[in-house]
């Protein structure tokens, strides 16, 4: 039996309609053999019936059914490789601007993005525009496949023209590690397998980038611990344990603790994971916490570690809307943050962000897609992180009153970008 | 749990960051939602969904009664799992029945031996309407198919219990959102990022019980559709067909007459994670005619509210 001490990188797809996101995806999981043989056969028998050639690898992850007719991603398809040392689960995202929501959803929980660009054009606008939401969610690392070598017949020229834009908005958007791999996707090279047509490029493979990048980077790591209470366990013995996912920094038993928004101070009297009782809990993990205090706190509230978070009934905020009608002051819907969920209203538009220029401009509302600043008003006050600081606790969404759908994703603070 | 030794701290693997999503997402549904229901039908996944439920409310009951959609043609292994493991966890089993769909004229009536995992769908959606279910836990996984590989975690059904694969909500970072209007349900799916090794490597790590057929074992077996079915009930050979006696495993569990053995000698769970490790053909590719109809055999069913 294999040991199952691995570990866990997200990573999300980033890049335009048609510079070959899904294909490459195809190619990973079909080079480092993560495919079985029969979905092997179903997407060649999916090509050969759509008369695209002997094997789109774009079919292994455009499952559904108009995503196939057009030849187009529509939504997030996740998929997952492992290699010795690592489990990947891989969002691969639509290219296409309408599907915004969906790439964010793909982007907001991974620990790095996978970029992906024709060569021969270079850096699109919406793959630039994938980039900055990107790094507004917080992805501080990237891969950048410089994909379709093969069409400019290796010419190192066209690669290094690549990395020069890469490098300049890599700097703009405050992302910290950029690498640059010359690959196709289509035959394969410097993906899983070195190509031997680009006896000038040293660095490394696609599938060598993803096994030494750092993992878990988004469930963040800053000074404080957080526990957002999900669920009060009441004990056998007539006590009452909070229950939730530690997310920001590790706790220990003794640690000092604040509950909020109450403000009670009190210590960590016990900690229990999944496996039973333990001294010290990391990030990521679903634990029950038992107070030295008596306390009388319930879903909602939190339990954090100094320097502690703030509670507030105003916050600003970075939003990128994703609904139909447009998103004015004076609206009113609800907002969930961590396990809370409370009536909010929009106090003011603050402006909107032009993507091509990362400047700010005025702006009394934002339109679908479009990412703005605003201020907002919640009902219930609400214990909160800057983004950048905690993923977990300084992110949100807004939710319509009426159909319950999710049309906005929130994050407490603004980017340092613009 | 306080008999439990101390443990050491260490990092934590993947093991240990899918059961804690998975546990989040248990406690997240059902803090959320009004009437959540497990859907449990003694396979393994369905196993796992219901241990790392007990684990997020333990030493508490389950907040939410079990479910088993009951085609009527299924192992009396896995139906006799599916009530011990549900006693043991001191959980409410609902069963609801196929053939009461059928005999209410619901659904046509496929014959003795016919198909009924499309038919599913029916009951199970009259099931969550007659129960005012608002939330459904179910133990699908991503990797098992491409059209599983695009639904969120938590999966909104309209009023009529469709799926609509080209307006999904939004689901950004762990921001599970469970409200839905009267009549509307989720479906919840705690394993999303597991896959089929994941799967196994955790029913070893947590030494879980599960139904018999999972294990190599001796059998009355025929060949239909390049599978090995099991000779009984449903599966009755007709006068050309061979009946072999084989030591083979169900990789899957789902109706008798749709599930196909795999020859096999792993007859621990440690030997399983072995042959899975190394094979070449998909669980569901190998043992699922129910997924073999068409290209978007899945796709399909999921839009009519399929499991």
């Amino acid at each position: 039996m294999k040991t199952a001490t691995k570990d866990l990188l997200r990573l999300a797809t980033v890049g335009s309609v048609d510079d070959g996101k899904s294909t490459l995806i195809g190619r990973l999981l079909v080079d480092t053999r993560q495919l079985f043989d029969d979905q092997l056969d179903a997407v060649q028998a999916a090509s050969e019936k759509r008369g695209v050639g002997d094997l789109d690898l774009s079919f292994v992850t455009d499952g559904l059914r108009a995503e196939r007719e057009q030849g187009i991603t529509i939504d997030v398809a996740y998929r997952y490789a492992t290699t010795p040392n690592r489990k990947f689960i891989i969002a691969d995202c639509p290219g296409h601007v309408q599907y915004t929501r969906n790439m964010a959803t793909g982007a907001s929980t991974a620990d790095l993005a996978l970029v992906v660009l024709d060569v021969a054009s270079g850096l699109k606008e919406q793959t630039r525009r994938h980039l900055c939401i990107a790094a507004l969610l917080g992805v501080r690392s990237i891969i950048v496949a410089a994909n379709k070598m093969d069409a400019v017949n290796w010419d190192e020229s066209a690669y290094n023209k690549v990395v020069e834009q890469i490098n300049t908005i890599a700097s703009e958007l405050d992302i910290a590690s950029v690498k640059v791999i010359p690959v196709s996707a289509l035959i394969g090279d410097n993906v899983v397998e070195r190509s031997a047509n680009s006896p000038w490029y040293n660095g490394q493979t696609v599938i060598e980038a993803l096994e030494t990048s750092d993992a878990g980077a988004w469930a963040g790591t800053q000074d404080g611990a957080r526990l957002p209470i999900q669920w009060v366990l009441r004990q056998n013995g007539g006590g009452r344990t909070y229950a939730g996912m530690l997310c920001g920094h590790t706790i220990k038993v003794g640690d000092k603790v604040t509950l909020l928004p109450q403000g009670v101070e009190t210590t960590v009297k016990a900690i229990t994971n999944a496996a039973g009782p333990t001294s010290e809990a990391g990030v990521g993990l679903s634990i029950d916490i038992d107070l030295e205090a008596e306390t009388d706190a319930g879903r909602g509230d939190m339990i954090a570690t100094a320097p502690l978070p703030t509670v507030s009934k105003e916050i600003t905020a970075t939003i990128c809307w994703f609904g139909d009608k447009p998103l004015a002051s004076g609206q009113r819907l609800r907002l969930k943050h961590t396990s809370n969920v409370t009536p909010v209203r929009i106090a003011a538009i603050n402006g909107v962000v032009d993507i091509e220029t990362l400047m700010i401009e005025d702006a009394d509302s934002l339109t679908t897609n479009q990412i703005g600043l605003a201020t907002l008003q919640t009902a219930d006050p609400i214990v909160v992180d800057d983004y950048r600081e905690g993923r977990v606790t300084g992110s949100f969404v807004l939710i319509d009153e009426v159909t319950n759908a999710t049309v906005a994703a929130g994050m407490v603070g603004r980017a340092s970008f613009f | 749990m306080s008999t439990t030794p101390m443990q050491t701290p260490k990092s934590a693997s993947h093991l240990d960051l899918l059961e804690s999503h998975a546990i989040f997402i248990l406690r997240e549904v059902a803090a959320e939602c009004e009437r959540p229901v497990l859907l449990f039908s003694g396979g393994k996944d369905s196993a796992v969904l219901l241990h790392l439920a007990k684990k997020a409310f333990a030493p508490q009951q389950l907040p939410f009664p079990v479910m088993h959609i009951d085609t009527g043609q299924n192992f009396k292994e896995v139906l006799d799992f599916r009530d011990a493991a549900a006693a043991k966890a001191r959980a409410r089993l609902i069963v609801a029945k196929v053939q009461d769909s059928i005999d209410q004229g619901k659904v046509a009536d496929p014959g003795p031996m016919g198909v009924r995992n499309r038919l599913q769908s029916v009951t199970l959606l009259d099931a969550i309407n007659d129960n005012k279910f608002d939330a459904a836990f179910g133990g699908a996984r991503r990797d098992e198919d491409k059209a599983r590989a695009k639904e969120r975690i938590l999966s909104f059904r309209d009023a009529f219990g469709q799926w609509d694969p080209r307006a999904q909500r939004p689901e950004l970072w762990q921001l599970y959102q469970g409200k839905v209007n009267s009549g509307e349900h989720l479906r919840a799916f705690p394993l999303s990022d597991w896959t089929e090794l994941d799967v196994w490597e955790y029913i070893a790590r947590e030494n879980m019980e599960l139904p018999s057929i999972y294990f190599a074992h001796q059998r009355h077996v025929v060949l239909r559709d390049n599978m090995w079915l099991a000779v009984g009930e449903w599966v009755v050979p007709s006068s050309d067909e061979n009946i072999e006696v084989r030591t083979v495993r169900f990789r899957t569990v789902g109706d008798a007459n749709l599930t196909g053995a795999v020859d096999s000698d792993a007859d621990t769970i440690e030997k399983i994670i072995d042959e899975i490790s190394i094979a070449n053909v998909s669980e569901r590719g190998a043992t699922r005619a129910d997924d073999r109809f068409s290209e978007t055999a899945m796709e399909d069913r999921k839009r009519e509210g399929y499991f």
